[in-house]
């Protein structure tokens, strides 16, 4: 008789692991990194702190959150669903209401593979125990108050501050 | 393939142990799995197992954390409370299947 081959389901707080994710943009396609990465990171147990700093305000500011936009102006890898290398033509992305049928489109490829928009993927983070933090300067910024902001950020705070409850962990800039 | 001896009967597992044989798994073994695991069966734990169970029949894939939270009913926050940790793994292993594939 074999030994019983029992999955090790350690806890990650037991070994410390923490990841710290700082939202630096607001354009759609740039959302998804990190709350996609947050969300594999929670699902094994690690502490997840995310800092959502400069454009990446728009991801948790109640107005904009669910309004994210993509545009492939300047990002010459965009191609044709399916036509790989075959890039579009980079004065196309300026010509009036393409912004809008370029996020339409990636929307519909994002809704496809059963992904959710911005807030509802803020709700299954926040759910999975995800600390959400706002960056003070961008508040002040764009005279925003935690009001403004998504239900599960925990509070607006200084950079000093998330780099001290940071303290260990691995970090991510996006 | 490596086979391993659960509550007194041959399983088929994977490296990591998770069931490789869907069909090999009940009820009763399920106690054993979660016991394994440090995890004693309530009520509550088993609403997501039987979840999962009658979604692989139809999907032929283990359901996603999500996919238990927004087609089965619920909230993520509890599948944490009841799977400490690695919740989808836990309630995987628990229910005789496979980790889920997808990454939402």
């Amino acid at each position: 008789m074999t030994d019983m081959i029992v999955p090790s389901f350690d806890d990650a707080t037991s070994t410390g692991r923490k990841l710290a994710i700082i939202c630096s943009k607001g354009n759609l396609d740039m959302a998804y990194p990190g709350l996609i990465l947050a969300n594999a990171a929670l699902g094994e147990g690690i502490e997840v702190h995310l800092f959502f700093t400069f454009w990446g305000f728009d991801m948790i500011n109640k107005e904009t959150m669910g309004k994210l936009k993509f545009s492939y102006l300047g990002n010459t890898a965009m191609h044709m669903p399916g036509h790989f290398g075959m890039s579009m033509p980079q004065g196309m992305a300026g010509l009036p209401g393409m912004t809008a049928v370029t996020t339409k489109m990636m929307k519909k490829q994002i809704a496809d593979l059963d992904v959710p928009e911005v807030p509802e993927f803020l709700d299954l983070l926040h759910g999975s125990g995800a600390k959400m933090w706002a960056c003070r300067m961008s508040a002040d910024m764009m005279h925003l108050e935690k009001e403004h902001l998504y239900e599960g950020v925990e509070d607006i705070i200084s950079a000093t501050d998330f780099i001290e409850l940071t303290d260990g962990a691995q970090l991510l800039f996006i | 393939m490596p086979t391993t001896t659960i509550a007194g009967r041959q399983i088929d597992v994977d490296a990591e142990g998770f069931l490789t044989k869907p069909e090999q798994w009940d009820e009763e073994l399920a106690q054993t799995l979660a016991a394994n695991i440090g995890i004693t069966l309530t009520d509550a734990h088993w609403v997501p197992i039987h979840f999962l169970r009658k979604d692989f029949e139809t999907q032929k894939e283990t359901a996603t954390l999500r996919r238990v939270s927004t087609v089965g009913g619920i909230p993520v926050k509890d599948l944490f409370a009841l799977f400490p940790g690695k919740p989808a793994k836990k309630m995987s292993y628990i229910a005789g299947l496979q980790k889920p594939k997808g990454c939402v």
